[in-house]
Parts: structure tokens; sequence; C-alpha cells
């Protein structure tokens, strides 16, 4: 039965179906034709900087905001026209908490059950059961305003869980957590997926998608401009990137020309000042630049090796579209590789 | 197929409406919210205790000899009419309230759960009658020790009170119109009053229109409150129901008719 009836009319295996949603808030347009389709019973992440319209798509996903043009559909439902049924099968967690500040953590939950057709006994048994789940016994009584930012996140995911949702909008959920409360918060997560469930979150830390996403869209300016698996993603800017900073900003075009002469790569002037950041597939070409700086009179005053941040998959990506003129896609900026 | 929590939530049946039933059960919670959060934070009846007090004293007081010769005579005059004056205007804090509450993350989750769209309003517009029973009862209670003894007895008074509480109710979804349309909670509060205003103190609450002007009279006679304030009269000073009950009832009739279905719509759009 419970199998059936997740097979739901043409859906396939799709949790969510995007084609090219479309936002506008006056002049301004938040989303730009985003395309998203994430596999049931898989985490997606969705990554960007602020303001990329990851909210926004969420939100039209999650029937929270009408689209203006394209259309969704959640296991094979239209968000538009289906949009009650859309509600019974998704839970949403916004990146402020979606939970009632003037209320305890138990009376929320009542609440939520309440609203979701649980009897009075029952909702009372499903508040506690999930506050103990959450680890948020102690605080229930409480009100809101004294739990910390990991308490009222934990209790937001908790309000989400109530109706067992087949498929869970995560907005940031871990923005503004300390490093101990985000690992158990992803610890949370994927445990929702190994018991079935379907999550898209969004996300500005290459790291947070690096340790949940089975696959990611990269969003910028209301598009995606990449996609694709975790390591697809990462192998786009190289596996580690080099960074260099030079002493004189005189020689900065040089040296910027010399790095991707020598690396065969696109490198990224930081906008502070005079710092180079280039991929770094092949550590020996590192060699010969350094030597190709030394016959130039180029003097470095600092180098770095770090692993790839979303700050370079991103000014990457986002380069090599502004020089295209199109949307590139993981494979496109494979030459990196070389 | 791994089914253990997850899997459970699709056994449900999919329906795409709402039942009649199902629209009052999550009203009727979302009031229960409402109520919670009155209790959470009692300051919030501030209004709806001092006001009935301090203008009940003061405008008796004040118009009691200059207007029925004493104030034993002015007592049912006034109290009808500061009644219902005190409650109308209790009425926009629901406008305001609502506004605060629409800001918040919570509605987000209200409006991502498969509940009547009209719930939330319906619910806080629901616990907000809770406020104007205490406005009432307050306001008949300082009348009452005033030397106030309505000639309608106990129970003519208390329908009164029903149908000032009712009709409040009513215009409440005007506010809460203005609420879920407007930016911010004090637009709210400015709109309202500058409608409340004339219209409360343009009518027969205060003082017979005789002494007023004609094309004054003329205003005074037709706005809905005056009807509501002698309705109030009738009932309890005389235990009389006339035209007037009837017309305060249906003008609070088509005031929901009309701003109901605006409001919830316009809370539907917005973002």
């Amino acid at each position: 039965m419970g199998f059936e009836s997740r097979k739901l009319p043409n859906n396939g295996d799709w949790a969510v179906e995007a084609q090219g949603l479309i936002k506008n808030f006056g002049d301004n347009r938040a989303v730009d034709g985003v395309d998203l389709n994430v596999r049931a019973g898989s985490i997606y992440g969705v990554l960007g900087p602020n303001g990329a319209g990851k909210t926004t798509t969420i939100r039209m996903l999650a029937t929270l905001l009408r689209a203006d043009a394209g259309s969704a559909r959640i296991f094979g439902h239209d968000v538009m026209k289906e949009s009650q049924i859309v509600r019974q099968l998704i839970g949403v967690t916004g990146q402020y908490a979606s939970v009632d500040e003037s209320l305890s953590a138990t009376e929320n939950l009542i609440i939520f059950s309440r609203l979701l057709g649980l009897g009075r006994a029952e909702s009372r048994k499903k508040a506690m059961e999930l506050l103990e789940e959450f680890d948020l016994t102690e605080a229930a009584k409480r009100p809101l305003k004294n739990f910390s930012g990991g308490m009222r996140r934990r209790l937001d995911l908790a309000a989400s869980l109530i109706a067992q949702p087949p498929l869970l909008f995560l907005d940031e959920p871990t923005t503004g957590l300390d490093p101990r409360t985000r690992n158990q918060m992803w610890d949370t997560i994927r445990r929702l997926v190994n018991s079935g469930s379907t999550v898209l979150l969004t996300t500005q830390y290459l790291q947070e998608a690096d340790e949940l996403a089975d696959r990611i869209a990269v969003i910028d300016h209301g598009r995606v401009v990449a996609e694709g698996t975790v390591n697809e993603l990462k192998s786009s800017v190289g596996t580690s990137s080099l960074q260099l900073s030079i002493q004189d900003d005189k020689d900065l075009e040089v040296a910027r020309r010399k790095v991707e002469e020598v690396l065969k790569v696109k490198s990224v002037v930081s906008p502070e000042g005079s710092r180079i950041t280039a991929p770094m597939a092949d550590a020996d070409l590192v060699t010969d630049l350094l030597i190709s700086f030394r016959q130039s009179g180029i003097q470095l005053a600092e180098l770095s090796v770090q692993k790839p941040t979303l700050d370079e998959v991103f000014l990457s990506i986002t380069e090599s579209s502004k020089g295209q003129h199109e949307p590139s896609s993981v494979e496109s900026s494979g030459g990196m590789k070389g | 197929m791994k089914t253990t929590t997850m899997t459970q939530g699709t056994k449900r049946q999919l329906r795409n409406s709402t039942s009649l039933g199902q629209t009052i059960r999550n009203s009727l919670t979302m009031a229960y919210r409402g109520l919670l959060k009155i209790r959470r934070t009692p300051e919030q009846l501030f209004d709806v205790t001092l006001q009935p007090i301090i203008f009940t004293l003061m405008f008796t007081y004040i118009f009691g000899g200059a207007i029925s010769g004493d104030i034993q005579s002015y007592l049912p005059v006034i109290i009808p009419g500061i009644l219902v004056q005190t409650v109308i205007t209790t009425s926009v804090v629901t406008g305001t309230q609502l506004r605060e509450d629409m800001d918040k993350g919570v509605f987000d989750r209200f409006k991502s759960l498969p509940i009547a769209r009209i719930a939330p309003l319906a619910g806080a517009l629901l616990a907000d009658t809770v406020r104007y029973t205490i406005a009432t009862v307050l306001t008949f209670s300082m009348g009452f020790l005033m030397g106030y003894r309505p000639e309608g007895g106990l129970g003519h008074v208390a329908i009164a009170a029903l149908l000032v509480i009712v009709c409040a109710w009513a215009i409440s979804w005007i506010f809460a119109f203005f609420g879920v349309i407007a930016r911010t909670a004090s637009s709210v509060q400015g709109i309202s009053m500058i409608i409340l205003f004339p219209l409360t103190f343009l009518s027969n609450a205060f003082v017979s229109a005789d002494t007023m002007p004609n094309w004054l009279q003329w205003f005074v006679k037709i706005n809905p409150i005056s009807h509501l304030v002698t309705a109030v009269r009738d009932l309890a000073n005389n235990g009389t129901v006339g035209w007037d009950l009837i017309a305060s009832l249906l003008g609070a009739a088509v005031i929901v008719a009309i701003f109901a279905p605006i409001t919830v719509r316009a809370y539907m759009r917005r973002t």
C-alpha cells in the first residue's frame, strides 16, 4: 500500500520536476528560468550566494509563492493546480525559524499536529516523541525567546516532520549554527534520507553540499549556472586552488597571463587587490610557473594552496558563463584539468 | 523499498480540496493558538481593560450634566454608546496584530500546511472575540458601579453584549483586510483610526442627533454605528427588539460576505 501510493501517476522517480521557473519582484527578476530535477530518495543541494534566487525557488516549489512563468511538479502533482495535494507531500523549514516565538516548543508542535489532523492525545504524544528525538525535552516548556539558534532550527525541523512528508525543503538549514550543532543537523538530515525521504536543501557552503548532497545545482542571478554531482563540480575547478599574492600591483596583469599560460587554466583576481586564484590540477606545473615568475622578475608576496571553496567553484563558473554568454555546464569548463 | 517512517506519510489519501469540517477544525485550532498567545502576553489586554474603565468614567462625568441634566439619566445613553465605541475600536488591534504576526516566519509554515486557507485569519479573528468580551463585560460593570440599572434585565443585556461582540467580529474583517494589504502595523493603525474616528463620533453614541445640523443628522442616521448603538439601547434599556437590531446584523453579514473573501485572497497572494 505504501509503495503503491508512492507510485503517483507518471512521476517516475522524480520528487521534483521544475521547468523554466520565473519570478519577478517589481523590476528585479529574482528567478530567471530555473530547471530542477530531483530524484526521489536523494539529497539535492542548491548552492549559491545571497540573493541568487535560492529561497525564491524553494518558495515556489513549496506553494508559498506563485511562479510568474514555468511549471513545477512534486511527485507528479502540479504546484499551482494541485497545491493542496502538494502541501500534503512536503515539509518546509525556512531560513528563519518558522515556529511561533511566543509559544513553547510543546505548544508549537501540538498546534501544528492538530492542524495536520491529529487528535488531542495523538498530538501530545507526537510532540513528546519529536521533542525527545530532537533532544529538546528539557527546554520543552520554556518560551522560544530563550532558545538558542540551534534549538530553534531543531524545533523547526521537528515541526516539518510531524506529517512524515516524503519531500523536505530545507532552506539554509545550518546558516548561523556553530560547527557542533551543524554536524548534528547533518546527521539528522542523513537519517531522514535513510528512512526514505527526499531532501532539497539550499546552502551557501560548498562543504555542506559536499557532505550531504548527491547532486548540486549552482544558482547565480536566478539561473542554474552548473549542475552535477559533487565530484563533477569540484573537478571543474581542480582539486585544489593556488593563491598568489603579488608584491607589486603593476605586475598583476603579467602574472595573471603567466598563470593562464603555464597552468593552462582560467584565473580569478580577487576584488580586494593583488591576489590571483587559479585551480591547480597538476601540482608539478607550479614549479614551471614559479620559474617563469623569477625569469620575468615578478616578486611574490605570498603563496598558498587551498582546497576548493564555493568561491572558486562559483567564481570560475560565473566567469566562464560571462565570457561565453551561455550557461556553462560542468563539462564545458573541464579543460581546466589539462 | 525502505519503509520506515517517511513512506507512511504517503499512505494517506490525497485530496486537493478542504472540507467544511476541516475548515472549522483548522480555524478552531488557530483560535486556540490565539488564546495561548494572549495568555503568554497578557499586556496585550491593556487596551481592552483600561479603555472601558477610563472612557466610561471620563465621558459620563464630562457630558452627563450638560446633556442629560445629571449623571444618572445620562448613563442609559452613554453606556451603550461607549460600549459600541470601545469594542469597535478594539477590533482595530486585530488588524495590527495580524500584520505583525504575518511578518513572522510561522505564517510561512501555516501556508505550507495542507490546511484551509482561511484558518489562520478566521482563527485570529475568533480568538479576538475574547478581547471584545472582556471590553463588553468591563463597560457594563463600570456602568453598574456608577449606578446604571438597565431596565431590560440581565437577559437582554446579555443579548446586547452578544450583538456587539458579533458586530465587532464582523467589522474586524475590515481591519484584517487592511492588516493583510498594509506594509506595516502602524500604517494599519493609521488608516483604521481615520475611518473609525468619524464613524464612532458622528453617531448617536454620545449625544442625541436632534441638536445637530440637518446634513449631519442625515449622516448620523445612516451611520451603521448609530443603528448598533440604538439596537443596544433598545435591548438593554427597554428589553425590546427593533429594526435597528436587524439592520445591525444585516450590516455585519454584508461586511463579512464582502471582506472575508477579499481578505483571504489578498492573504494568499501576499508573499
